[in-house]
């Protein structure tokens, strides 16, 4: 069963605030619900499948389709962290392709500047906690691991990792939402302090609440509606672990999920007109575009030097909102984030100092967890119809 | 590592009990898959890579450092590090060095066990 052309994204909404206070989670998913029906034209009547992740209050999916007086025949709380948003879609386009449903709502929300955030993992709580957590892995420290690793292997330098902070920072100047709007320099990002060596503060991306929705409908449906069209063209996912001890911290997960969304979605790299890549930190962004292909392994460092990820200056723009690593990260999870900012792109209503000229085909890429212990990875090729 | 620092206590549980318990010895054990003969860490009852029976082994102890990186503290820093094992196996701990800086990637290293702030010890590496 091919995904190609099997639903189309017809609503998004991103709640506009980093720090929410007076606000239940559960009010959230709510408010955004109703928001992202309100742009995609539909209401909560049309609504037969429901998507969220474990944050949301109750167990899995249950409370929340209570709560919003949802009348579902088909329901999932997938989560795989910051990816699993991207799941979500293609789960719900396979549903829709399979006769299971026909209009999908997805909703997160998440308060962690409150401490209503993703709950952390205990001694006891997995199997492999007590071989973890003793040693203090902090979040930083599993992706400076893999950092360290791939400057080891490529030559790969903290400027180029700079690199990319730099360009998420020119697109961040245009959004008012954005946590940090300052455009900065490669000397800004490595005179930052150390949190993780050889990962930087400013190698991070920023710490938000956030709450969102998307909504995924049958190819006739969405036809109906008013908005620019948005069509699922590829979506592939993978897993990677520590694999009982073969460690190779240097490839992610979308070396896995990548091809198997360009070749459901029959397109290249070199095809892509705008790519949101999940940038939980700097390396998380140059293992991934070598992962999708976007340049071979290795040569991440060169690629997204000199300005190569900014719009309207590099071959590949990316996260034109600013991203994780200066817009927002809601929940500590940045994958619907990424697919807001691509529909933003394919429907022509990015900010218009980033906005992506003939924007027709746009890849979303995400990875979630923890890059060097236990991992995920989805990809999404969508298109402007 | 930094002053004074005691690492957390493991949870014990039915599967990694005789971990544990060879720690308190000073002995690092790993796992071995009884049918394809593949060493694999963290340690659990069946293979991961064919779901086959186990058995412990002793480790030698000695193994190079995969990766690290050194977190800053108020009083120093503290050394995360993957180690792969000489038995094959990569495993995730702290490396204790008299100067992070002289710390790097293929470095020889030997296990050690250090107190945690329960009964049990962990296996930590220094410098060989």
């Amino acid at each position: 069963m091919s995904l190609r052309g099997a639903a189309h994204i017809v609503g998004i909404h991103e709640y506009p605030d980093r720090k929410i206070e007076g606000k239940t989670l559960a009010q959230l998913h709510a408010e955004v619900a109703r928001a992202a029906l309100d742009d995609a034209g539909l209401t909560k009547a049309d609504v037969d499948a429901y998507f969220t992740d474990s944050v949301a209050p109750g167990l899995g999916p249950m409370s929340m389709i209570d709560y919003l007086g949802l009348d579902v025949r088909h329901a999932e709380s997938t989560d795989t962290g910051g990816a699993s948003y991207l799941m979500h879609v293609s789960h719900a386009a396979q549903a829709i392709r399979a006769g299971k449903c026909d209009v999908a709502l997805i909703t997160f929300a998440g308060m962690p500047r409150s401490g209503q955030g993703t709950p952390l993992p205990t001694m006891s709580s997995t199997p492999e906690s007590s071989f973890e957590l003793p040693y203090r892995v902090t979040v930083p420290a599993q992706y400076a691991l893999a950092a360290r690793r791939h400057m080891h292997e490529f030559g790969t330098t903290p400027e180029q990792l700079a690199w990319i902070k730099v360009a998420a920072s020119h697109h961040a100047q245009h959004n008012p939402h954005a946590m940090l709007r300052e455009v900065v320099t490669v000397a800004d990002v490595v005179n930052s302090r150390m949190v993780a060596d050889p990962l930087h503060l400013l190698d991070c991306c920023v710490v938000s609440d956030g709450a969102g929705a998307i909504i995924v409908a049958r190819p006739e449906i969405a036809r109906s509606l008013k908005r620019p069209g948005v069509r699922l063209r590829g979506a592939g996912e993978a897993v990677k672990t520590l694999k009982g001890g073969r460690v190779d911290l240097t490839t992610t997960a979308a070396a896995r999920s990548g091809p198997i969304a360009f070749a459901e979605a029959g397109v290249t790299p070199a095809d892509i007109k705008y790519a949101s890549i999940y940038d939980s930190f700097t390396i998380t962004v140059l293992l991934q575009l070598e992962d999708l292909g976007f340049c071979a392994k290795g040569r991440g460092g060169a690629f997204v030097a000199d300005g190569n990820l900014i719009s309207g200056i590099g071959k590949l723009p990316f996260n034109t909102d600013g991203g994780g690593l200066c817009n927002n990260h809601p929940n500590n999870r940045g994958g619907a984030t990424k697919i807001f900012e691509a529909v933003r792109q394919l429907r022509g209503e990015a900010h218009p100092a980033v906005q992506v000229a003939n924007c027709d085909l746009a890849l979303v890429q995400a990875t979630g967890a923890m890059l060097t212990t236990r991992h995920s990875s989805a990809t999404l090729v969508l298109e402007a119809v | 590592m930094d002053v004074d620092f005691k690492p957390a206590a493991p949870a014990r549980n039915p599967e990694t009990a005789p971990f544990w318990d060879a720690a308190r010895d000073g002995r690092l054990l790993i796992k071995r898959c009884n049918a394809c003969g593949e060493a694999f860490f963290y340690p659990r009852a069946l293979c991961p890579f064919c779901l086959s029976a186990t058995s412990w082994l002793e480790a030698s102890g000695e193994g190079t450092i995969y990766s690290y990186t050194a977190v800053p503290t108020r009083d120093g820093a503290y050394i995360v590090a993957l180690v792969t094992l000489a038995e094959g196996p990569t495993m995730m701990t702290n490396i204790l060095a008299p100067d992070p800086q002289a710390v790097a990637i293929g470095q020889a290293v030997r296990v050690r066990f250090i107190p945690t702030t329960g009964d049990d010890a962990l296996p930590v590496f220094v410098p060989a």
